[in-house]
């Protein structure tokens, strides 16, 4: 019997309000279906893209310690792409439209990695407060509604608690050491406070899509509530590293046993989510470079698997 | 201070050291993302041989030596890696033959080393082994692929064996301090290595339809620390931190 629309989208909503997983083969909205694609991609190429401002410090990580542990750490954001691209592949989607979306700048990825990693600090600030925020957000998604993309965040959330320590330990290592690393640990978390909080995204009075976000359970918590969360734990943490998170207005406000803070400059996040932040365009340029450059790579390894399994065909013939 | 053991396990932690650093270059650019994390793994492992080899030469050298003070801390007359691994990633046919040649001489040397009389180096050889077997299969497969894939590949590969080729010679051309390190036990046998090693080089090159330069003319001097000009460069990279802000703890 052939159910109309209605139907199957009420069926639909009724087993998400049950808090049972969606999985591929399941009828969803195609309205669902596009939601996923776009935030599952925009989440994978911001793992690749993340490569990048940490991939500039591999070559000159200042001990051999320090550079496994960094190695490491893009190589997991490497694999978290390949998952997340995966998750994304389920919905009918295939990895090079998604890479082609990304390199002709049709799709998003977090505005974070548009700020340049200037010096070593910046390895510690990433790790501690872009992977913090990223946690964040990513605890969340691990009881989102979308059965492949909860199951990548849980791989995923175990790693990036790792890195988030391991920025955390540099930026210790920092404060413990000489009046100028210990500069150099203030300056990284000057430049990278606000646009950690700009992760979270626009004011719930401005986000386009959180309402049926929330409906299909694909978000659980508003961007507001995540931002607010996110201070409330970095705030001692800073405390404890002696450093001072700058702005000017943040205090502890017992009624709301929140901290309240500064306002954002939204109109530098529009600059930057816009294309026009300090290395958008450098960015786009090393992963096209990196994807043309592989182009004949690619071509070769498709070509010797065809002639091989030809090959293997003649054989059993 | 045993100066010849000290010298030889430079020789083997700079080759991973170099090797790793030009790997490391890579990451977050490579071909593809699967080939990107293949490549950062054996960097990886090359980091943490060379960590093994520098704690052991931190011991021997005493004083206040650290893995970090030996690895960030010598100018390039004081580098012992043979050149082939210095030389840069021209292009992906470049990064997998240098591998390839690497790897191959990486493998019989440790197989060696897994007999070596010097504990730890014994120790670090059969850990370094299972890692190295990995790369050496990694690097072979690809050897084949590009060579055999599509016509652009196939020239890719062709340029890139001409011009690493002569590179091969030195890896398995004994010094004074291999030489001792041999005679003493410790070290590999580098000539009968030799032989082998071009067995399976020259034997995978005509295998997959590639051709060995015609000339016959190596290059060499890497060893004593007489290197390439991209050396330098190489080390204002990998140095930067240590030499800007010397004596700090990171
Ligand atoms: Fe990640
Ligand atoms: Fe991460």
């Amino acid at each position: 019997m052939e159910h109309s629309i209605e139907y199957l989208e009420k069926q639909f909503q009724d087993r998400i309000d049950r808090g049972e997983n969606i999985e591929a083969k399941d009828w969803m909205p195609e309205k669902y279906r596009k939601t996923h694609i776009r935030q599952i991609s925009q989440h994978a190429h911001s793992e690749i893209v993340g490569m990048l401002p940490e991939g500039n410090w591999i070559t000159r990580a200042p001990s051999l310690r320090r550079k496994v542990a960094l190695l490491a750490k893009v190589q997991d954001e490497a694999g978290h792409g390949l998952y997340l691209y995966s998750a994304a592949e389920t919905l009918g989607i295939s990895r090079d439209e998604l890479f082609h979306q990304l390199h002709t700048g049709k799709a998003k990825y977090s505005s974070i990695f548009n700020y340049p990693a200037v010096t070593w600090a910046d390895m510690g600030a990433i790790g501690w407060l872009v992977d913090g925020a990223a946690i964040i957000n990513q605890v969340m998604l691990t009881r989102t509604s979308y059965g492949p993309y909860a199951r990548a965040m849980v791989r995923i959330c175990k790693e990036e608690s790792f890195h988030q320590r391991q920025g955390y330990e540099i930026m210790i290592t920092l404060c413990n050491g000489t009046e100028e690393q210990k500069a150099m640990a203030q300056d990284a978390l000057n430049r990278w406070w606000w646009p950690s909080l700009m992760m979270f995204g626009p004011t719930d009075a401005e986000s386009t899509h959180t309402e049926q976000s929330m409906k299909w359970k694909i978000k659980r918590k508003t961007n507001d509530e995540l931002r607010q969360q996110f201070i409330d734990i970095t705030i001692p943490q800073a405390e404890f590293l002696g450093l001072t998170v700058p702005d000017p207005d943040l205090k502890w406000n017992e009624e709301r046993g929140h901290y309240d803070f500064g306002e954002i400059d939204w109109t530098e996040f529009w600059q930057v989510v816009k294309g026009f932040g300090p290395c958008n365009k450098e960015r786009l340029k090393a992963r096209n470079k990196a994807w043309d450059n592989g182009a004949w790579v690619r071509e070769a390894a498709l070509a010797y698997s065809e002639k091989q399994s030809k090959e293997s065909i003649r054989k059993a013939v | 201070m045993q100066d010849k053991l000290y010298n030889y396990l430079l020789m083997l932690g700079d080759n991973s050291m170099i090797l790793g650093h030009r790997l490391s270059e890579l990451c977050g650019h490579g071909p593809s993302l699967e080939t990107d994390i293949a490549l950062t793994n054996m960097s990886l492992d090359l980091f943490g041989q060379v960590r093994s080899y520098f704690q052991y030469a931190a011991k021997l050298k005493a004083g206040d030596a650290t893995e970090d003070s030996i690895a960030f801390l010598r100018t390039e007359r004081n580098h012992h890696n043979a050149l082939l691994v210095e030389q840069p990633n021209e292009d992906f046919a470049h990064v997998i033959t240098r591998q390839y040649f690497f790897d191959q001489y990486h493998l019989l040397l440790l197989e060696q080393l897994c007999e070596s009389k010097d504990e730890q180096i014994n120790a670090i050889a059969h850990k370094s082994i299972k890692e190295v077997k990995y790369h050496h299969r990694f690097s072979k497969t690809w050897m084949k692929r590009l060579a055999q894939g599509t016509r652009v590949s196939h020239e890719k590969m062709q340029a890139a064996v001409t011009s690493l080729y002569p590179y091969t010679e030195e890896l398995t051309k004994a010094n004074a301090v291999e030489n001792e390190m041999f005679n003493q036990g410790i070290g590999a046998d580098l000539a009968s290595i030799k032989s082998v090693y071009y067995e399976e080089v020259d034997g995978l090159l005509s295998n997959i339809g590639l051709q060995k330069p015609e000339e016959g003319f190596f290059y060499k001097g890497g060893k004593e620390g007489i290197h390439t000009e991209h050396f330098g460069f190489i080390l204002s990279d990998f140095q930067y931190m240590q030499r800007t802000y010397p004596n700090m703890t990171w």
